[in-house]
């Protein structure tokens, strides 16, 4: 069934589309994380403009993100203070972002900065994760695992401005959830992404949340910061495709609730391993694609502009 | 409801002069009326279930020759960019500004394109891919310049929208000719010119012009209107609708 994308100006096919939204919305459910790192470059691999991706993959984010939430706080797994203080980071780095994509628009290398910036963080990342969590399975199957303190301290946590967040059991600087909100709001206005992929490891490892509590309160934060990309993508570039993002987001909402259920048959090191290893997989994919020759080494583009 | 009733208003006025046009070309090759075209549709509304068109040329000569139809979208600059290959990835570097591209360009032709007439002539009247006039202020050698010229070609025939081969004119008898012109879900919005040449001997003996307007028609236009023309709005009305698709989802499953 081909339906016409006004802002995107092409048809799609709007089952596969469908199909799309849902199977990332599936593993946005079951790992916590936004997607968007998934669901950009398929819309891009669809034909859809890069810009129009990422700005309609923001829009259709904030959907995904409210009834991901929903089902996290019905399970009481939201830390909202917490998710707050990250949040008033992830304003200023969406600020930021927004901003140096400008400047990497008009030096005509955002295509070639996305790229990178996705190979960069997804790569390592997806790596540490993977090794983390293998160890963990690996010390899991020993039957004398001893019980070690609740959380580790280490030296980030002693940073001024200190805060009691009763919900995770933490007693650390404020400064440290803002800093980690204020980098994905960064990459949300870059790369077009929740920011998810980064957010979630560094609340584990940096932040030492309980695990339970990481994929709720990092969906609460991805909300806002989804919502302001939305309203200024939609303002400076009239790159949101709201017919686009309603396909997206009806697979995308249904996937997320089968995929919430089914996160909780996972342990947290299992889950942590899939994602590490789906996110090593996208970033040697895109890794591939800045090394080999291109069929075309030219491309075009209306206009002036960075795309 | 502004939109809706701004657009057909700019389609009308868009038609109107197009048509004045015609009318002119029309009174001035009146004398012999060599040659008559005219397109089975002048308006390609593209609606939410659009996924490509054909549109039905069909027209008479006085006599024996060859027709060419050339169809040209609306203009714009282009940018081609070349990527080399730096510290081991391949980077966008040099770049060539071409102005005023036509968006849209194919070209159908009763025979061989280079047989109907010698490279001046379908030069002179940019009959074909080859002899389409790029320009561009930009400062390049002529070798690279052609690499370039080639290069946006070559893309915008990959998106379907240049092309050699899409229709062909077929002659019904020694007058009558029709040819299909399709076009492609991603076609340009705007208006198109739909050129038709008669040609004898190696000589373009007579032209004419026909417009063609592609716009988007009923909830696509709508949405693309208020996307152009309060961005902000949409951009809030946007957020609105995913949270509230996103709750009603959430309290859907909640039973389940």
């Amino acid at each position: 069934m081909l339906i016409y994308l006004p802002i995107a100006e092409m048809s799609v096919d709007a089952l596969v589309v469908l199909a799309m939204g849902g199977l990332v919305g599936f593993l946005s459910g079951l790992f916590g994380v936004g997607g968007g790192f998934l669901m950009t470059p398929l819309l891009i691999f669809l034909g859809v403009p890069p810009a129009v991706a990422v700005g309609t993959q923001a829009n259709q984010l904030v959907a995904a993100s409210v009834s991901g939430v929903l089902a996290h706080w019905r399970r009481g797994n939201v830390d909202v203070k917490m998710g707050v203080v990250m949040l008033i980071g992830g304003l200023v780095g969406t600020t930021v972002g927004v901003w140096i994509f400008g400047l990497l628009q008009r030096l005509g290398q955002i295509d070639v900065a996305i790229s990178l910036s996705y190979v960069f963080f997804l790569g390592v990342i997806g790596s540490l994760m993977l090794v983390e969590s293998t160890r963990a399975l690996i010390r899991g199957r020993r039957p004398t695992a001893t019980r070690g303190k609740l959380h580790h301290h280490i030296w980030l946590h002693g940073l001024p401005l200190k805060m009691r967040f009763h919900r995770s059991k933490l007693y650390i600087s404020a400064l440290l959830p803002a800093g980690i909100g204020a980098v994905g709001g960064m990459l949300v206005a870059i790369m077009g992404i929740g920011g998810g992929f980064l957010l979630v490891p560094a609340m584990i490892y940096l932040l030492n949340m309980p695990t339970a509590l990481v994929a709720g309160t990092s969906l609460f934060q991805i909300i806002f910061t989804t919502a302001v990309a939305t309203v200024l993508q939609a303002a400076s570039n009239q790159t949101v495709d709201v017919m686009l993002a309603l396909l997206l987001l009806v697979g995308g909402v249904i996937g997320a609730q089968f995929g919430t259920k089914a996160g909780g048959y996972l342990r947290g090191e299992q889950a942590r391993a899939l994602l590490g290893l789906l996110v090593v997989i996208v970033a040697a994919r895109l890794a591939w694609d800045l090394v080999t020759t291109p069929p075309d080494l030219f491309s075009i583009s209306g206009g002036g502009g960075g795309w | 409801m502004r939109g809706r009733a701004a657009l057909p208003l700019a389609v009308l006025g868009a038609l109107f002069g197009a048509a004045l046009a015609v009318a002119l070309t029309f009174a001035l090759s009146a004398r012999a009326q060599q040659l008559v075209a005219d397109l089975s549709s002048h308006l390609i509304a593209i609606t939410t279930g659009f996924s490509g068109t054909e549109v039905v040329l069909f027209g008479s000569t006085d006599g024996q020759g060859d027709v060419a139809v050339v169809v040209t979208g609306p203009r714009s600059n282009v940018r081609v960019r070349r990527k080399d290959r730096t510290a081991g990835i391949w980077i966008n570097r040099e770049s060539v500004l071409f102005e005023q591209v036509p968006s849209y360009y194919v070209v159908a032709t009763n025979r061989r394109l280079e047989s109907l007439a010698p490279e001046s002539v379908l030069e002179r009247h940019q009959i074909g891919t080859a002899h389409l006039r790029l320009d561009t202020s930009d400062l390049v050698g002529p070798l690279a310049l052609g690499d370039f010229r080639e290069a946006l070609i070559r893309n915008k025939q990959r998106a379907g929208q240049y092309g050699l081969t899409h229709g062909q004119v077929t002659f019904l008898g020694e007058r009558l000719f029709r040819t299909n012109i399709y076009f492609p879900a991603n076609v340009p919005t705007g208006l198109y010119n739909v050129e038709v040449f008669l040609i004898r001997g190696g000589e373009v003996v007579s032209a004419q012009t026909t417009p063609l307007v592609v716009s988007k028609i009923g909830f696509s236009a709508e949405v693309f209107d208020f996307a152009r023309s309060q961005p902000l709005t949409y951009g809030v009305v946007a957020v609105i609708g995913a949270i509230a698709a996103g709750w009603l989802a959430g309290a859907m499953f909640r039973r389940v």
